[in-house]
């Protein structure tokens, strides 16, 4: 009797969602294995990520207040007030922060393997404006706490965007929600964080995992082994132990540095000495510190900030770009504009950190 | 039609800066090519208060600063440096003329120099001694800034080294047969703690004790009155304690006998009691109604003192541990105001007052034990279910890793790479 009524639901189910043919799918779809696979396998700890942030995101909804006489007090209470509200907020913003550790990783990765080279173009097009849109979520995110640390480093990034040539008073304007960081920001930076970029980002992910998905995976250029082992269940397999080492860092980092509440904002009180914007913003913030007040008569910041914005479109077209990638071929120029990139970024950032006044 | 002379000065001393501009001044011109105590005043004055409002040389000096010519510049007017002695009627010559000041800043009091005069140092001075401070000893001669500005010489953190380049000057203070340790114990009080340490600038500096001006050393009698400016509740509860009268009686200081003057240490539970530390026994003897009476106090208030002590040191260490304990630091706020109004009503001597306090503030501060006690298992609970949590997930990974493993092993027993998928270039 169960046992036909469970075959009666599973026909139901299957006739309307295809789960069969998209099960066979799954079996029959192959993934290469060869020595650099293992570079597979941080775009499955990303998707994951994403998962876990979606989840506990909803269910900080629950008790957060976006209004600035409340979200420090919400915050306050998630954290104490609220059973497991330590853990579903710490997870929350540890994930979030290595989520975009990862993504950085799985870029890199993605751009040394030259995995954008044809048909993959819109993989990495879509894979680019996904790391972009997570670097809006944190920076929409960081102010909704609204603490002391989140409420200067918001006033401090949206100047930089308000020193923007020709747009920048007025994307600040639209940012900021009038002149200062106040309540206006506060509820579209929560606007943005709860609504618009999840739909643009969710969208974005199911875009590239479509395309991931239907194009399969790609092979390094000269790969020549032939070895390939089934995605279902063999890489799930593989992918579900990278999530499980996640999930114990993640457990480990919540339990012994939760993430702090801070003291709460007070826009009367001067900027505290050494703000710093988070970890992932802090190559471009360094940058901005250290270049000289004018290059050839031109504002350096606004110079600088131009050639940020320059520098990620060209990161964006490279697919199309590299030619030789395309034709198969190596192409060791693109590999060394990529590490240029890469230590730029950790270089910067470490500087941040370890340069006194940087 | 005649324009009151008020408003004439109003009208130079604003357009005076407009006027100076490119305008010639003799004095500067002259003594900037000079060398050191003649060039001084030049380079002092540029950060001057009184430059600000459109003073110059020629001011407080007279003279004539339109001409190069020495002679002429030391014209009828010309007053030149007063004499030491002289120094508060020449700067009194405009800070006691209301009528003067009120043109430049109105807020400033014109009782400088009256109250000098009834000063130690104005009593000296018209003694003849010449060597008790004027008005430049404290605030500088050409480079007097503003009182609010923290490089002044009278502002708050400053002022302790001010009086301290007199009253520090063991050679200078043995001719008045005063001590010249007052600064250096004054660096040891609670009250420079507060200022220098916290940077409260409301705590008090020599002056808000000494007066400034009117300077003079607070009698036996006035020291009480000096402190109850800022603890006027411990001054009410002593004045109806039993020690009023006792002290009175026996010609007794009030505060500082049991606090000190210039190095008022932090108050503490264990300035009471009967053992060696204790300020009781300097008067009361073993066997005596005070003696057991401070025994009594001490007892209940270091209970009190050491169960706070206790909760703060758990709360501490569950914020240590990663527990949000924000709403019980705040309760915690509460009791040891409550500690602190105990402490105080030690003033009054009435036992009965201090257990009540303590028993309301044991009682408030049972709720936040709770709370710090809930947050240090709290702690624990998270690192053990952390430890559960990891050994699950760790025989969940250690299983999957055997299974991809034995998977790897069958697919190259078998010899298959696998059925081809979609097209991987």
């Amino acid at each position: 009797m169960a046992k036909s009524l469970a075959r009666d639901v599973w026909r139901f189910l299957d006739t309307r969602f295809l789960i069969s043919d998209l099960a066979g799918f799954a079996r029959k779809k192959m993934v290469p294995e060869h020595k650099r696979s293992f570079w597979y396998f941080f775009g499955g700890i990303c998707l994951f990520l994403t998962g876990i942030q979606v989840a506990t995101g909803g269910l900080l909804l629950l008790y957060y207040t976006p209004h600035v006489d409340a979200a420090h007090e919400s915050i306050q209470f998630i954290m104490g007030g609220v059973k497991f509200g330590w853990l579903i907020r710490s997870v929350h913003s540890w994930t979030a922060n290595i989520l975009i550790g990862m993504m950085f990783v799985h870029m890199f990765s993605t751009f040394f393997l030259k995995a954008y080279r044809k048909p993959r173009e819109l993989t990495w097009v879509t894979g680019f404006l996904l790391l972009v849109l997570f670097m809006a979520f944190g920076f929409s995110g960081y102010l909704l706490p609204w603490n002391e640390l989140s409420y200067f480093a918001t006033r401090v990034g949206t100047d930089i965007a308000g020193s923007l040539p020709l747009i920048g008073p007025w994307l600040k304007t639209v940012i900021l929600g009038g002149p200062e960081v106040s309540q206006a920001t506060l509820t579209r930076f929560f606007w943005f964080h709860v609504a618009l970029l999840p739909a643009v980002a969710l969208s974005l992910v199911a875009v590239h995992v479509l395309l991931v998905q239907t194009l399969g995976m790609s092979k390094p250029i000269g790969e020549r082994g032939k070895r390939e082992i089934p995605f279902f269940p063999d890489f799930i397999y593989k992918d579900a132990l990278g999530w499980t080492v996640i999930l114990v860092l993640v457990g480990v980092l919540c339990v012994f540095l939760p993430w702090e509440v801070g003291a709460k904002a007070d826009p009367l009180a001067s900027t505290p000495l050494g703000i710093k914007p988070e970890w992932y913003f802090t190559f471009m913030f360094s940058t901005l510190k250290i270049v000289p007040a004018h290059i050839v008569s031109i504002e350096g910041e606004k110079l600088a900030i131009l050639g940020f914005l320059a520098g990620g479109l060209l990161w964006m077209l490279v697919p199309f770009l590299d030619r030789r990638a395309r034709r198969e071929e190596k192409s060791p120029l693109w590999t060394w504009i990529g590490l240029a990139f890469a230590a730029y970024i950790v270089v910067m950032t470490v500087l941040t950190y370890t340069v006194p006044n940087l | 039609m005649k324009i009151p002379i008020v408003r004439l000065l109003a009208a130079a001393a604003l357009f005076a800066p407009l006027a100076a501009f490119g305008q010639k001044n003799g004095c500067v011109d002259c003594h900037s090519q000079l060398e050191d105590e003649l060039k001084a005043p030049v380079a002092a004055f540029v950060a001057d208060v009184h430059r600000e409002y459109g003073l110059s040389c020629e001011d407080c000096h007279g003279g004539n600063p339109a001409t190069d010519d020495i002679g002429l510049a030391k014209d009828k007017s010309y007053k030149g440096a007063p004499a030491r002695g002289r120094i508060p009627v020449f700067c009194g010559g405009c800070h006691a003329d209301a009528a003067a000041m009120r043109t430049f800043n109105p807020a400033l009091r014109t009782d400088q120099l009256s109250q000098y005069e009834t000063s130690r140092h104005g009593l000296l001075l018209k003694a003849g001694d010449t060597k008790v401070a004027v008005c430049t000893d404290c605030h500088a001669v050409h480079g007097i800034l503003s009182a609010k500005m923290p490089k002044s010489t009278i502002f708050p953190w400053n002022v302790p080294q001010t009086c301290g380049r007199c009253h520090s000057d063991r050679e200078l203070m043995a001719g008045y047969r005063i001590p010249a340790d007052q600064v250096e114990e004054y660096m040891g009080s609670v009250h420079a703690k507060g200022l220098f340490e916290k940077k409260d600038l409301s705590a008090p500096v020599c002056n808000d004790c000494h007066g400034n001006h009117g300077a003079y050393p607070p009698s036996v009698t006035s020291v009480a009155a000096v402190c109850r400016q800022c603890h006027p509740s411990a001054g009410e509860l002593f004045g109806q304690s039993p020690h009023k009268k006792a002290f009175d009686e026996l010609g007794m200081g009030e505060c500082e006998t049991c606090h000190g003057n210039h190095r008022i240490e932090p108050p503490s539970t264990s300035m009471i009691g009967t053992d060696a530390g204790a300020v009781c026994v300097q008067c009361h003897d073993p066997g005596s109604r005070g003696f057991e009476t401070a025994a009594e106090i001490r007892r209940t208030l270091e209970g009190f003192s050491a169960a706070y002590d206790e909760v703060e040191g758990l709360l501490a260490l569950a914020r240590r541990k990663g527990v949000e304990v924000s709403d019980a630091e705040f309760g915690l706020l509460d009791v040891h105001t409550r500690l602190v109004s105990a402490e105080n009503l030690t003033h009054g001597l009435d036992a009965g007052a201090i257990s009540k306090a303590v028993a309301e503030g044991e009682e408030a501060l049972g709720s936040v034990r709770t709370a710090a006690r809930g947050a240090v298992d709290e702690a624990s609970f998270r690192r053990r279910g952390l430890a559960v949590t990891t050994a699950i997930l760790a025989l969940f990974g250690a299983a999957l890793a055997l299974k991809v493993r034995r998977m790897g092993r069958l697919r190259r027993g078998a010899g298959s790479p696998g059925t081809p998928g979609p097209t991987v270039p």
